[in-house]
């Protein structure tokens, strides 16, 4: 369990502890043709209202399974996910999800700004302030400009800001991501990561961010857990405890900044080797799955 | 392009066949084969006239009759039939049969069904038209991208709003492929519908003036056909080309990129 110093996220969460989302010793097991695939062997942890944790492992480690069980679009094969004291069955109305494939997440037949409109239509919001989310949102993400284009006639990173703005505009409690800059060139992902952490500052909602880049969960999280290699277990939780003023070229030359980022390659370096088969301290479990990239700055 | 140069390659292979069948014809005495002026007089004093609203008027209606119910219910079926695993598995043997029969053969069974009058022969043409609008509905459903699925899950999405924002326009590509055979099918199955103990419409007339060897008479039935079905496939592409925008200019893209 990670320790719960209250890490000032300059939102005020309350004097309540409770965490807002809880992943009790979740298990999946996917049924495949050839047999059983163990994505997920047993993962807890809390989120409290208003975090924003990373989540980091390497490629086929379980994130987006994970993410899709928090989600509530798979159910878990054990365990439960738990948001604000109900279980989750179904994708629950407070929580948004953007997805690794940008490409792929957003209408085609749609302009940009029916896109992000759409989930507030459909959650009956009235006209006004649909336009006003929807204005404010695509002004957040940059892409004020475009609202008639289709997403297709932008960009792979600004197809990825929309699908950005569209969960913003709809105010959820819970924002997952997934790699969500993982197909964006470098410049572009400094700033969408600026972006995510400004809305989350201004909207104090609670963010799940994963990532397979170690220098983004250092940067963005005020907590990254690291995923060991399928089957799936902790690896390690840590708090990050810099400012909660970041800026990419300060924050990033910062010597606590190193050391962390130090801290949690090291980490994935061992958890490239551990499975939830083998022990933590054990490296000699090889896994063949792929590496964590870490990348050169 | 500009208007002209679209009108010159509009018309221009017409216009060479009318030519080469003007010029083939000049010396021609052929009792079959009516000269293009003969027939232009024709088709004039045949169709343009109490005709029109006797047998055209009538033979369209069923037409477009057939054509809308077709449509309309072989994307209610196929959307249904497309989104339920076990509907699909239950119905899949079934369709294929159906789809196999050639449509005429249900001639003689509707008309015992239903009667002579229009409704049989709306029904024929349903019975042939609904095919490929029905298959390619279930099969654009199914296309769902997953993606594109979740998404529309995590926001909500349910339901009709499901169907209206997600499934139809994710099919619409193959529902048009669909729609574009359905209406050559029913052109078809408009004219054997009224071939059977009939008295009136298209097809009708057409076996009438054959049968009694008023050939050029005969002749221009077969260019009203033939500008129905133009008009038909002008509406479609209109449409088409309108709904599905987006579809033309991702395509582009894609094949740009
Ligand atoms: N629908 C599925 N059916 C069967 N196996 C699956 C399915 N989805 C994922 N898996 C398997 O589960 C494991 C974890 O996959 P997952 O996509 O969750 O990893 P990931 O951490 O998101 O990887 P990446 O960083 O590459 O996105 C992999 O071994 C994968 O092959
Ligand atoms: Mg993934």
């Amino acid at each position: 369990m990670p320790a719960k110093t209250t890490a000032q996220s300059g939102v005020d969460t309350g004097s309540t502890q409770e965490p807002l989302l809880s992943v009790k010793g979740v298990q999946k097991i996917y049924q495949v043709d050839a047999g059983e695939i163990e994505a997920v062997r047993d993962l807890t942890f809390d989120l409290r209202p208003g975090e924003l944790a990373c989540l980091v492992g390497p490629s086929g480690s379980g994130k987006t399974t994970l993410l899709k069980c928090i989600a509530g679009l798979m159910g878990a094969t054990a365990g439960e996910v738990v948001l604000s004291g109900k279980p989750v069955n179904g994708p629950p109305k407070e929580m948004a999800v953007v997805f690794q494939e940008y490409g792929r997440s957003l209408f085609p037949w749609m302009s940009v700004r029916d896109n992000v409109e759409l989930p507030l239509k459909n959650a009956k919001v009235a006209k006004a302030e649909r336009n006003r989310l929807v204005d404010e949102a695509l002004e957040a993400v940059g892409l004020d400009h475009v609202p008639r284009s289709y997403p297709w006639q932008l960009s792979g990173g600004m197809q990825q800001r929309v699908a950005i703005a569209r969960a913003v505009a709809y105010q959820p409690k819970v924002l997952l991501m997934d790699e969500p800059f993982a197909a964006v060139d470098a410049q572009t992902r400094a700033d969408l990561e600026d972006l995510i952490r400004d809305v989350w500052e201004r909207l104090g909602i609670t963010i799940l961010f994963v990532t397979h880049d170690i220098d983004e969960s250092v940067y963005l999280g005020e907590r990254v857990i690291i995923l060991s290699s399928s089957p799936t277990v902790i690896q390690e939780d840590i708090q990050i405890d810099l400012p909660d003023e970041r800026d990419q070229l300060t924050t990033r030359s910062s010597a606590r900044f190193t050391e962390l980022r130090g801290h949690v390659y090291e980490q994935i370096q061992i958890a490239k080797h551990n499975t939830g088969a083998s022990a933590p301290s054990n490296a000699a479990g090889g896994s063949p799955s792929t590496v964590a990239r870490e990348e050169a700055e | 392009m500009s208007i002209a140069k679209r009108a010159a390659f509009l018309l221009g292979l017409p216009v060479l066949l009318v030519l080469t069948w003007w010029v083939t014809t000049i010396g021609s005495t052929s009792f079959f084969v009516p000269k293009p002026g003969e027939l232009a007089q024709t088709f004039v004093r045949v169709w343009i006239g109490d005709r029109f609203f006797e047998d055209v008027v009538p033979s369209v209606t069923n037409l477009a009759a057939g054509i809308v119910l077709a449509i309309v219910l072989g994307i209610g079926f196929g959307v249904l039939i497309g989104s339920v695993r076990w509907l699909r598995a239950l119905t899949e043997p079934t369709l294929e049969f159906f789809r196999a029969l050639p449509p005429p053969v249900l001639v003689p069974v509707l008309m015992l069904l239903i009667g002579i009058n229009d409704s049989m022969k709306i029904a024929v043409i349903i019975s042939g038209a609904i095919w490929p609008v029905l298959l390619n509905t279930i099969e654009g459903v199914r296309a769902v991208d997953s993606v594109l699925s979740d998404s529309a899950r995590t926001y909500g999405i349910n339901g009709w709003a499901r169907v209206r924002h997600l499934v139809l326009p994710s099919a619409g590509p193959q529902i048009a492929a669909g729609i574009r055979q359905c209406l050559s099918i029913a052109l078809i199955l408009m004219v054997i519908s009224e071939m059977f103990a009939s008295s009136a419409g298209l097809g009708f007339t057409i076996v009438q003036f054959q049968r009694s060897f008023a050939i050029p008479e005969m002749w221009s039935g077969i260019v009203v056909l033939g500008l129905i079905g133009i008009i038909l496939s002008f509406i479609f592409q209109w449409t088409e080309r309108r709904v599905l925008r987006w579809y033309h200019g991702l395509r582009e893209v894609e094949n740009a990129g």
